[in-house]
């Protein structure tokens, strides 16, 4: 496989597209793979893993809480499952199957929430997700990893497989998804990546609004800010040292994430500092515990405050604060 | 199949059943449940499911999921007469850190497949692992016990749709039809009607049977599914069958057996 030309494609495929072009390199590998749906397969990018694995795909309806059932069952007996649709009906619907399945009983699958976050704002709010890694962080045994690019797809979901635990894999950002990972990287679910050092600000973000973090750090360091931005690819388990580290070394922390700021990324580090000394101040940049007005992607980023702009304006008036 | 040693079978089970929830005092258990279940799981655990204690883990053995989990009495009961648990891990049930709570906790090496308990979840859990069989050429059946309160539950028939759609013709759904649910009669707290036709409506092949009729049971449970079809039997059941004083009583769905009841109903075996 070659990397760098996938690397490409990828971002122009968007994450759902490739999620599907990585399962045909997946199931390639995993003769024992089976991917799950609720009638998603076009949205989920599978209709050529369909047509290539018919006996490894296993469409359930629109019936969720049976998905997650189906999936278990098959998991107990020894399958790789990889069950996917929508966000909200990934998670929500069948959150308690979730719970008894994966988290109470071990039963082990991993889980592709397809357009979560704010991407699909025009069909409103039944459609966005920003509870997902709420609800799922208070499961034990579920691994929430939020890829910031579809190449940290490919490599999540390559080690989700192999992870010891169920695994919710949350998909961001529709076509055309910016390229957060340029070069191949190590990746390990549980280990944040620094993607850009600095010292004045640290930026912590998941998935693919960390482009909007990488841009916003670039007009801060025009004006002299130094922030450091990094992926905080694994919201659970969260790496505390990664955060312990950078609380020592800045003054400001900010979270950003297309997420309820209640339950999310920005809540997991709250908790972290919450147990060390510590002199940094947390800013949590997310959905402030409200349904706004739909609209497009760039629309909700704004309402919101996470859009290049407002990131870069919210991190001007901390520090002024600061000083 | 021996009338004779399954109606043995099936007074182990209840004398079990009533010893556990006798030792359990007033922690309670439940009782009318486990009762209304227990000729199904004797006739089930004595001539149909291939599972022995050396081979709990085995590939090739029957798989059960007691969907009702809150019918575990009977299922550790079983598995008491089964020899996969001992008598003396009853002595345990719902004591800190048993592994027998009063719902099954997955314990394969026991003979427990699956935590269930949380209603309308065993059924799908049920068609992955028959899914499995077909996918891995595998002969073993799958044999699932739904209670009839549990038929509220949407998500029941999202895993019959499911049975049926999938031709999964080497699983057995038993519903446990009482008539009652936690609170009281099925009829009046959410009406199944004809819940014969409904199993026929989503594609099973649909038998009605007296579920305390034992050779009934096991003339069930040895039918051949039809080729492609998934297979459902209604089981009509008495809530708390074998005494008296629970029969029909719907206060014994969860409770306590105190000293002298249990001097009283032991008569009855």
């Amino acid at each position: 496989m070659n990397v760098q030309n996938n690397i490409k494609l990828w971002s122009n495929l968007g994450m759902r597209a490739s999620f599907g072009l990585i399962a045909l390199e997946l199931a390639n590998v995993h003769s024992d793979l089976i991917i799950t749906t609720s009638d998603v397969s076009t949205s989920a990018g599978l209709d050529r893993y369909k047509q290539k694995y018919p006996d490894r795909y296993i469409d359930v309806g629109i019936a969720e809480q049976n998905l997650i059932g189906i999936s278990a069952g098959l998991s107990s007996e020894g399958f790789k499952v990889i069950s996917t649709t929508f966000a909200p009906f990934q998670t929500l619907r069948c959150c308690e199957q979730i719970k008894v399945n994966l988290g109470y009983m071990k039963n082990k699958i991993s889980m592709i929430g397809l357009a979560s976050g704010l991407v699909l704002g025009t069909l409103g709010f039944t459609h966005c997700c920003i509870e997902d890694i709420g609800v799922l962080r208070s499961i034990p045994n579920i691994a929430i990893v939020v890829p910031s690019d579809p190449f940290e797809l490919f490599k999540s979901l390559r080690e989700s497989i192999n992870y010891k635990d169920s695994v919710y894999i949350r998909l961001t950002a529709g076509i055309n998804t910016k390229i957060i990972n340029y070069k191949d990287y190590d990746f390990t679910i549980g280990k944040a990546v620094e993607i850009v050092p600095g010292e004045d600000v640290a930026i912590l973000g998941c998935g693919n609004i960390l482009g909007n973090c990488l841009q916003a750090a670039n007009i801060l360091k025009i004006k002299n800010i130094n922030c450091s931005v990094t992926n905080m690819h694994t919201v659970k388990p969260i790496d505390e040292q990664k955060i312990k580290y950078l609380s020592k070394k800045n003054k400001i922390i900010l979270t950003v994430e297309e997420h309820n700021v209640i339950g999310g990324l920005g809540s997991a580090v709250a908790e972290i500092l919450s147990n060390h000394n510590n002199n940094s101040k947390l800013i949590r940049v997310g959905i402030n515990d409200f349904y706004s007005s739909g609209g497009n992607y760039n629309y909700l980023q704004d309402i919101y405050g996470l859009s290049v702009e407002k990131i870069v304006n919210t991190v001007l008036i901390n520090l002024k604060h600061e000083k | 199949m021996n009338i004779s040693k399954l109606n043995d079978f099936a007074k182990k089970i209840r004398r079990n059943i009533i010893f556990t929830a006798f030792k359990a005092g007033a922690k309670s258990a439940h009782i009318g449940g486990a009762l209304s279940a227990a000729d199904i799981i004797a006739v089930l655990y004595s001539d149909i499911i291939k599972i022995k204690k050396s081979k709990t883990l085995d590939d090739n053995r029957d798989r059960f999921i007691l969907s009702k989990g809150h019918a575990c009495l009977a299922l550790y009961s079983a598995l008491v007469e089964k020899k996969i648990l001992k008598k003396k891990d009853l002595e345990t049930f719902e004591t800190n850190g048993s592994i027998l709570l009063g719902h099954p906790i997955i314990n394969k090496l026991s003979g427990i497949e699956f935590s269930t308990g949380s209603l309308g979840m065993g059924l799908s859990l049920g068609v992955g692992v028959a899914l499995a069989a077909k996918k891995k050429q595998k002969k073993y059946k799958t044999y699932v016990i739904l209670g009839d309160g549990e038929c509220n539950e949407g998500s029941v028939w999202e895993s019959v749709m499911a049975a049926s759609h999938f031709k999964l013709d080497n699983i057995i759904i038993i519903v446990d039809r009482n008539n009652f649910q936690q609170t009281g009669k099925n009829s009046l707290i959410m009406d199944l009607k004809n819940l014969k036709e409904k199993f026929k409506s989503f594609g099973c092949d649909t038998i009605e049977i007296d579920g305390h009729n034992k050779k009934k049971i096991y003339e069930s449970l040895k039918f051949q599914n039809k080729k492609d079809t998934p297979r459902a039997i209604i089981a009509n059941t008495i809530k708390g069958k074998g005494f008296k004083l629970f029969e029909n009583n719907n206060n014994w769905h969860h409770s306590v057996i105190t000293a002298s009841i249990y001097k009283e109903i032991l008569k009855e075996l």
